[in-house]
């Protein structure tokens, strides 16, 4: 499904990434973890196409597709979607019909009609229940005053709306408490499937114990030093990051 | 050298003759209380000439480019152009008023049933003919600080207009709407000139709608509205001005309000190659409440100013005025807030807020804020913000798939929105939505 193959990228002047490879297949869920700095949120703009990265090696194929060479639009047509860190607040913009807008641009792409009235208010009742959002929540405008709580909520909200094949959950734990965590992990879980993969980055192992990974790599000055499966998230719970780093200074 | 030239003063070359003409034609059988007003009025603005941009009122808008052509404010009824009602009109089932270059159209459609003695009709008809006690009463009253050298020619020069007149207690149910084209294949101006008289807790909604159709010369429009809301009446007033790249647009809405009145309007220019709009409100009476709104949406070269005055003259009322432009490609704007608080006008609360988004490097906007505030118990405050499209939001909407278009969309339509969710029309609502949508794919 996605292939990083030794991916370098950075803002002019500086690289961060430093030659990531990175294979998810089909229904897999990977978690990447590192500490601050390491890489983790440039990783995940560069996948999903924010300008204000620079690549200056390496390729990712999405579905054999180059996906460093699509638009943030077509990633997304292409079933790509990034929970944000910081979701964008945008005044006068209702939730409910930038999704709808959404849907139908998706569904152009693929030669799809657009969606009906009917079947698209279903969907939204149906999936608004998987995050516990109130109708009154879905109709406000995006984002705009929600607490940190709600606007994570409305994150998943809109994955599972737009049924992507690959999640990005860039630091979708960082700020909440373990009930609104809880219901964030809950709707990811019923959102997994065979089909569909994740890639979970986060700072804390806490999250792991809700959203169950297959694989988890560990991130460091821009590669990735560790890979293992759940328990190298425990060990990293145990150890601290210290531990990695001393690790990696050693191996240089 | 320039400044030589700068301080010359202009007058239209045909424009003193063509007077004369008028007064021995076209008004000689008018009154003379109206007579000597147009000739005061013009020789006013004679003293004056079109300003330079010298003109501490007209330093950012060149209005002698506009005036430089060689027009003719001498014209009649006479076009060969046919309206298309339906299509020109915003509510199907309002009460219309339609001029064509200044003069009422012939068959504008005035069959229907009015409460009693609501005028809805026309300045030569109604105004000269029916009602002078009331024009004679009005016109010109709201005018008294104002010297603006192009309310000064519309006064010399008006031929007709909306005459409005709402008695004590009166309430047209249906939306009045005064629908303004500008026709044909000569240059002119066209000075239509507008009085609505709101006595005491009267109520109505008008919509003033400017277009063009047919219309393959420039036209200069300079119109003048005086709006007299009285106690306890209520008007709200919509001026949508949406006319061709031949159009030249200059406006004066002049308005006094007294005890207890609402006046609420809404301005919103999304056509013209350039316009300058006048909006001088006076709150002349305690507790009064007053609303301007306004949105610009320009491309091109196109130049839209708006100047807004609001004076406090008494306790307790209450101003609220939100501007807001989209600039593309190489337009300007300008935003000129006045607000004056006289020193007994105590518990004042007036608000002024200007928002703008530049598309591109080469638009600019020009907003200056003016508060003079002589009362030590008041509310103030104005805000002005001018930035670009959101880069990180339109990058959200892109991430869930929405082209760059119709991001960027949508992200405008959202900042018009505030503005447009202040008309209280639903139809004109539906209407202004689906034109402002238009309007932004450039």
């Amino acid at each position: 499904m996605l292939k990083i193959k030794n991916l370098q990228a950075g803002i002019p002047g500086r690289e961060i990434l430093k030659g990531i490879s990175l294979e998810v297949k089909p229904g897999e869920v990977h978690a990447i973890m590192g500490p601050n700095g390491s890489g983790k949120s440039t990783l995940s703009s560069v996948l999903a196409g924010r300008e204000d990265y620079e690549v200056t090696g390496g390729e990712v194929l999405f579905n054999g597709k180059d996906l460093l060479d699509m638009s943030p639009e077509d990633r997304a047509r292409e079933g790509l979607f990034l929970a944000f860190q910081y979701p964008v607040e945008i005044p006068g913009v209702s939730n409910i019909n930038f999704l709808k807008t959404a849907i139908n641009e998706i569904r152009a792409y693929k030669g799809l009609p657009p969606i009906e009235a009917k079947e698209f208010l279903r969907m939204v009742k149906e999936k608004q229940a998987l995050v516990e959002m109130t109708g009154n929540l879905a109709n406000r405008s995006v984002n705009e005053g929600f607490s940190g709580g709600e606007k994570k909520r409305n994150e998943i909200f809109q994955m599972a709306m737009l049924e992507p094949t690959l999640a990005i959950m860039d630091e979708t734990d960082s700020g909440l408490d373990i009930d609104a965590l809880r219901i964030v992990a809950n709707g990811v879980n019923k959102l997994r499937s065979k089909d569909r993969s994740f890639i979970v980055i986060t700072h804390y192992q806490r999250l792991l114990n809700y959203i169950v990974p297959d694989f988890v790599h560990i991130l460091y000055d821009g590669r990735i030093v560790k890979s293992g499966d759940k328990k190298l998230a425990l060990e990293l719970e145990e150890k601290g990051y210290d531990w990695i780093k001393k690790e990696a200074v050693g191996s240089v | 050298m320039i400044a030589t030239i700068e301080n010359k003063k202009i007058i239209p070359a045909r424009l003193e003759g063509e007077f004369q003409t008028l007064l021995g034609k076209t008004f000689a059988s008018e009154p003379d209380w109206l007579k000597k007003a147009r000739q005061q009025a013009f020789s006013a603005f004679l003293e004056q000439g079109v300003p330079s941009r010298r003109h501490e009122e007209y330093k950012y808008t060149d209005v002698r480019k506009v005036f430089a052509g060689n027009f003719s404010c001498i014209h009649n009824e006479a076009h060969t152009f046919t309206p298309d009602l339906g299509k020109l009109s915003i509510d199907r089932d309002s009460i219309k008023l339609i001029f064509v270059n200044g003069w009422l159209y012939k068959e504008s459609t005035l069959d229907a049933p009015l409460p009693e003695g609501v005028v809805i009709g026309s300045m030569a008809n109604e105004g000269l003919l029916v009602r002078n006690d009331l024009l004679r009463n009005y016109l010109g009253r709201s005018l008294d600080k104002n010297n603006d050298p192009f309310v000064l020619l519309n006064t010399a020069l008006w031929f007709d207009g909306a005459f409005i007149y709402l008695p004590a207690g009166s309430r047209p149910e249906r939306t009045i709407e005064i629908i303004h084209i500008c026709t044909g294949g000569t240059e002119l101006l066209a000075s239509p000139r507008h009085l609505i008289i709101a006595e005491e807790g009267a109520e109505a909604r008008i919509i003033e709608h400017s277009v063009s159709a047919e219309l393959e010369k420039k036209v200069i429009i300079n119109s003048v509205a005086e709006v007299f809301v009285h106690e306890n009446a209520r008007l709200n007033y919509y001026k949508i001005q949406n006319e061709n790249r031949n159009a030249f647009h200059l406006h004066t809405t002049s308005a006094v309000q007294k005890r207890d009145s609402h006046f609420d309007t809404n301005t919103v220019t999304l056509g013209c190659d350039w316009v300058r709009n006048n909006l001088n409100i006076s709150l002349e009476g305690e507790n009064c409440d007053t609303h301007l709104n306004g949105l610009f949406i320009a491309a091109d070269n196109q130049h839209t100013d708006n100047h807004t005055r609001v004076y406090h003259g008494q306790p307790h009322c209450q101003s609220n005025q939100l501007y807001k432009g989209i600039l593309g490609e190489r337009s300007t704007g300008v935003f000129n807030g006045k607000i004056y608080v006289e020193r007994d006008a105590q518990k004042t609360n007036a608000y002024q807020s200007s928002k703008n988004i530049l598309l591109s490097d080469d638009a600019t906007i020009n907003t200056k804020p003016e508060l003079e505030i002589y009362a030590d118990d008041v509310k103030c405050s104005h805000g002005s913000s001018t930035g670009k499209i959101d880069e990180d939001a339109l990058f959200y909407l892109r991430s869930r798939g929405l082209g760059e278009e119709s991001a960027r969309k949508l992200l405008l339509q959202a900042f018009a929105a505030d503005v447009l969710d202040t008309i209280r029309i639903d139809s004109l609502k539906n209407y202004l939505e689906a034109l402002v949508t238009q309007k932004l794919s450039f």
